[in-house]
């Protein structure tokens, strides 16, 4: 078992993704390849030596070599959060290790099986991993990616996912804005349900594997929805998170 | 002063109870929810708890006859490897205690491995459950726990990760070697002390120690 050691990772950008949505550059002394769907854990440490930790997931592919892509939410008093978007910039030095996690991730079969993949919001990060990932290998799997997401502002790589999809005939993206669509958008504009779920899984030839991450609610839905649509519960992976206010 | 510090980072929020919040974890008043797959359905009529392996005759109880064991009120910090930590939870359920009650163990029993509908597994120490440390939670808050937090029935070993506590728990195995569960398999700690921050597998050179101090 390889050791999961703390280093520092060096800022070698900042991109502004969407107005609360911030992806790092990191690059690493020690990177190593990951699977797409991993995470690593980040450090902060006050001078005096108080310590924060939280997870994040990778966004880049491992294709990209020396360097992770961390996409950051903004949360409302978060203690880590806020600091990374107000108080990191470029040059800056950021402590993490990783990579963690061997189950939301992908696996070599999955580039010859259909693929579903949901998300929910900030959700979208490990998906885009592996949606990167299996742009970069060249894999021909029929692949949809559900994004549903409150408004156009929240559509995190909405540019790279539509160019994406626009290049290859086997990915189908399909985005359903629950609070408020672009002007003129004639797609999907509600939550996640029933009908649309058994529309997309109508696309396929055979029943998708499925990885299905965002808030809890989102997740739980699709998933219960995809049970009942007849997939088996070891066919579908997920990955939950944020404050389930209850 | 530390080796390295994120310059101008500063604690956000002092925790009302600082020295009850393990390293690198933060409070929260919410209760996320983890899960790798699906939530199970689970019909309380089919319901079943099984007690097997390293023992000398297996035990097994339906919902009905698990309910009518005597059952105890757990108030408990629990702390999730993802890095949160709630206070204060409220439990109803079996004590692991209890549950020895209706079995004789055998000599070599070290670990035992909790099992779950839908699949889970994971290993916890023989010492790290019984004399009061492991319970079969099956109320929270007073409510009937819910099947995203783990309901109808869900181990609860809160001195230890948060992952070890089992949700859609059906089943124990006495063994007589500690074995990897599910998560352990994909590199996580064979322990998981928060105190010690034994989150992933690597963390774990202090693991026979741990074991001794408890």
């Amino acid at each position: 078992m390889t050791k999961v050691a703390w280093q520092l990772g060096l800022v070698k950008a900042i991109v502004q993704e969407t107005p609360r949505i911030k992806t790092f550059s990191l690059q690493l002394p020690a990177w190593q390849p990951h699977l797409p769907g991993q995470h690593y854990d980040m450090r902060l440490t006050t001078e005096d030596g108080y310590q924060a930790e939280r997870s994040y997931s990778i966004a880049s592919p491992p294709g990209q070599i020396g360097e992770i892509d961390l996409t950051i939410e903004l949360i409302d008093d978060g203690e880590v959060s806020a600091y990374l978007h107000e108080g990191v910039a470029v040059g800056d030095s950021l402590e993490v290790r990783g990579p963690i996690g061997g189950y939301f991730v992908w696996r070599k079969e999955l580039q010859t099986l259909p693929l579903l993949l949901v998300a929910g919001g900030s959700g979208v990060v490990p998906l885009m991993a592996m949606l990167r990932h299996r742009a970069l290998i060249g894999a021909a799997n029929p692949t949809v990616l559900l994004f549903s997401v409150r408004t156009p502002a929240e559509a995190i790589y909405r540019q790279e996912l539509e160019a994406l999809a626009q290049q290859d005939k086997q990915l189908t993206l399909l985005f359903t804005f629950t609070r408020q669509a672009p002007v003129g958008w004639t797609g999907y504009q509600r939550r996640i349900d029933r009908a649309m779920l058994t529309a997309i899984l109508g696309r396929f030839p055979t029943l998708p594997q499925c990885f299905i991450c965002g808030p809890t609610a989102l997740v739980e839905q699709a998933a219960n929805t995809l049970l009942d649509l007849g997939l088996s519960a070891d066919s579908i992976r997920t990955e939950r998170f944020g404050p389930t206010g209850t | 002063m530390a080796a390295f510090f994120n310059k101008g980072f500063g604690r956000k929020r002092e925790s009302t109870a600082s020295d009850r919040i393990p390293p690198g974890q933060y409070e929260t008043p919410d209760f996320p929810v983890l899960s790798a797959g699906p939530t199970p359905r689970i019909a309380l009529a089919n319901w079943t708890f099984k007690m097997e392996g390293l023992i000398e005759e297996p035990v097994q109880w339906t919902w009905e006859q698990f309910n009518a064991l005597p059952q105890q009120s757990f108030t408990t910090d629990i702390h999730c490897v993802t890095k949160w930590s709630k206070l204060d939870t409220k439990w109803e359920g079996v004590s692991f205690d209890t549950l020895l009650e209706h079995v004789k163990l055998l000599p070599e029993v070290s670990h035992i491995m909790a099992y779950s509908y839908g699949g889970y597994t994971t290993n916890v120490p023989l010492e790290g459950l019984r004399n009061s440390k492991g319970f079969i939670g099956l109320r929270y808050d007073g409510k009937p726990l819910t099947p995203e937090h783990g309901g109808p029935a869900r181990l609860v070993v809160p001195h230890l990760y948060f992952w070890k506590s089992a949700k859609w728990v059906n089943r124990l195995r006495f063994m007589e070697e500690d074995e990897p569960g599910f998560w352990e398999r994909g590199g996580y700690s064979m322990y998981g002390d928060p105190w010690k921050e034994q989150r992933y597998r690597s963390d774990d050179s202090d693991y026979q120690a741990s074991l001794n101090d408890d």
